[in-house]
């Protein structure tokens, strides 16, 4: 059964046997407002939490959006690349952005729930 | 955000009640977007027509037996050239050349004119009128008295954008007739308003300065035409750099002059020869060496956008630029930038490279600008 977390920058994984779904939240698409191109990381990539996953760019400004978690880059969204759009207007779903096998699953026990998450953006 | 001095725009209730986004810009909170998003704001102006908020920008009356002569100085252009109701795109330009900032001046009568200038430069234009002006009010404090007898008043204006091509048929059915007014002309159809049709899109359009009173009344009246819509400062950003139109601070600026920002037929023949503006001398040794870079239109390959500071290359991995402005063109249909480049490589069609957080972008010299400009000039 998947598992849905999100983190203070408006980030959402799924996790469901080892490998974090992640996207950003519609939240975030609002503030970004309409996307015109998602800079895709490279399969295999190796990344830390923190790290530069992947760049979200809008007709204004370029957004980076941080790997929540250590993990290996499984597989990138390659929809995006023809229709960056999908992450405005399916955030949540077939906007998702990169799948990643988890380094260390203890790492998801400080990420917010849902209701943690709806308060922090109030 | 209260506690700063950050300036709200008259109408920001208005933008609020309409669901804006804002955002600070040249030391005002100005809406970035509306519900609709930069997107749709920028195609239904480009389709329609747009209804801005600019009233960050500034209105300047100058006035009196001397304004024709302090513009002359003031400005690289003939004032006296200027029919009434004419207007011209002219600049403030420093000794150096470079460009304080860039303008409309128009005609209104035989001694007045009205100066429109930039959010982000009005103080300086205004110390730097006034330092020309030899003003009544100020007769006797010699600090403040110039060589030319006129008036400058910094008016107190909201001032509405109302661009696209149904922006005429919008106005009209909101009881204001353009009929006779063509592209860089401007007049005072009501007491306190100043109407030029003009703009920063490419497209057909007029720009308003008016009473908040008025315009509370005109912009009711503008939003019931479902031709019209708010526009944000984002689309007013992407149009305009489609249209191939400079921003001042970031394609123009002090330190950059109007040979190198491809401005020149800003400036008339007689006035580049013997013309006595402020900078007049530091402009004709320029244009003798020859500008060393160029402003030019780029084309990024691809979907990504290149942004303003992006460093540019030519294929041999020289440096060749930089990019000043740049995104995403939604009626182009692709990215869209603009930039400096060496004069040697300013050719439109020549290929470079844009260096995009460590890739090497491939970007062409394209001409400006992206999508046709739509004036009414007759």
């Amino acid at each position: 059964m998947a598992k849905t977390y999100f983190t203070e920058d408006h980030e959402w994984l799924r996790v469901e046997g080892g490998i974090a779904t992640v996207g950003i939240t519609n939240y975030a698409q609002e503030q970004l407002g309409d996307l015109v191109f998602v800079e895709l990381p490279e399969l295999g990539k190796k990344l830390a939490k923190g790290d530069t996953a992947v760049v979200v760019e809008s007709v204004k400004a370029a957004s980076d959006v941080y790997a929540p978690v250590d993990g290996e880059i499984t597989e990138a969204n390659t929809s995006l690349s023809s229709d960056p759009s999908l992450v405005n207007s399916a955030a949540t779903s077939d906007g998702w952005l990169w799948k990643m096998k988890l380094a260390d699953e203890s790492q998801l026990e400080g990420l917010l729930d849902e209701a943690a998450y709806k308060a922090h953006i109030g | 955000m209260t506690g700063d001095d950050t300036k709200h725009l008259p109408l920001e209730d208005l933008h609020v009640a309409a669901g804006a986004r804002f955002g600070a810009f040249a030391g005002w909170s100005m809406p970035l977007t509306y519900p609709a998003g930069v997107m749709k704001e920028h195609l239904h102006t480009r389709e329609h027509a747009g209804l801005f908020d600019i009233s960050h920008m500034k209105l300047f009356e100058i006035s009196g037996p001397g304004a024709e002569a302090l513009l002359n100085r003031a400005c690289p252009f003939d004032a006296g050239a200027l029919e009434i109701s004419q207007s011209k795109y002219t600049f403030f330009l420093n000794e150096a050349a470079g460009i304080i900032d860039d303008l409309i001046v128009t005609r209104l009568g035989q001694q007045r004119f009205m100066v429109v200038a930039n959010a982000g430069n009005a103080e300086a234009d205004e110390k730097h009128l006034r330092a020309l002006a030899l003003d009544s009010d100020t007769k006797g404090d010699f600090e403040a008295q110039g060589d030319f007898d006129a008036k400058v008043d910094a008016l107190d204006r909201v001032f509405l954008a109302i661009q696209g091509p149904e922006a005429w048929a919008a106005l009209s059915r909101a009881g204001i007739e353009t009929g006779s007014l063509l592209f860089m002309h401007g007049f005072e159809p009501r007491e306190n308003w100043f109407m030029s049709r003009s703009g920063y899109t490419g497209e057909d359009g007029f720009e308003i300065g008016l009473p908040e009173a008025d315009a509370r009344d005109l912009v009711a009246k503008l939003l019931e035409d479902e031709r019209m819509m708010w526009v944000g400062l984002a689309a007013r950003d992407s149009l305009r750099l489609e249209a191939g139109l400079c921003l001042h601070g970031l394609d123009i600026t002090p330190e950059i002059d109007p040979a190198s920002a491809g401005l020149m037929w800003a400036i008339p023949k007689e006035v580049r020869a013997s013309g006595t503006f402020i900078g007049a001398d530091a402009l004709r040794s320029i244009l003798e060496r020859g500008p060393t870079q160029k402003r030019v239109g780029l084309k990024p390959e691809g979907r990504q956008p290149v942004r303003a500071g992006a460093a540019l290359f030519d294929a041999d991995g020289s440096p060749a630029g930089h990019v000043t402005s740049g995104g995403f063109g939604p009626s182009a249909g692709h990215p869209v930038a603009m930039g400096y480049v060496l004069t040697a490589l300013a050719k439109p069609g020549t290929k470079l490279f844009a260096d995009v957080r460590g890739t090497k972008i491939p970007i062409d010299i394209n001409p400006l600008p992206f999508t046709p400009h739509r004036y009414r000039k007759g």
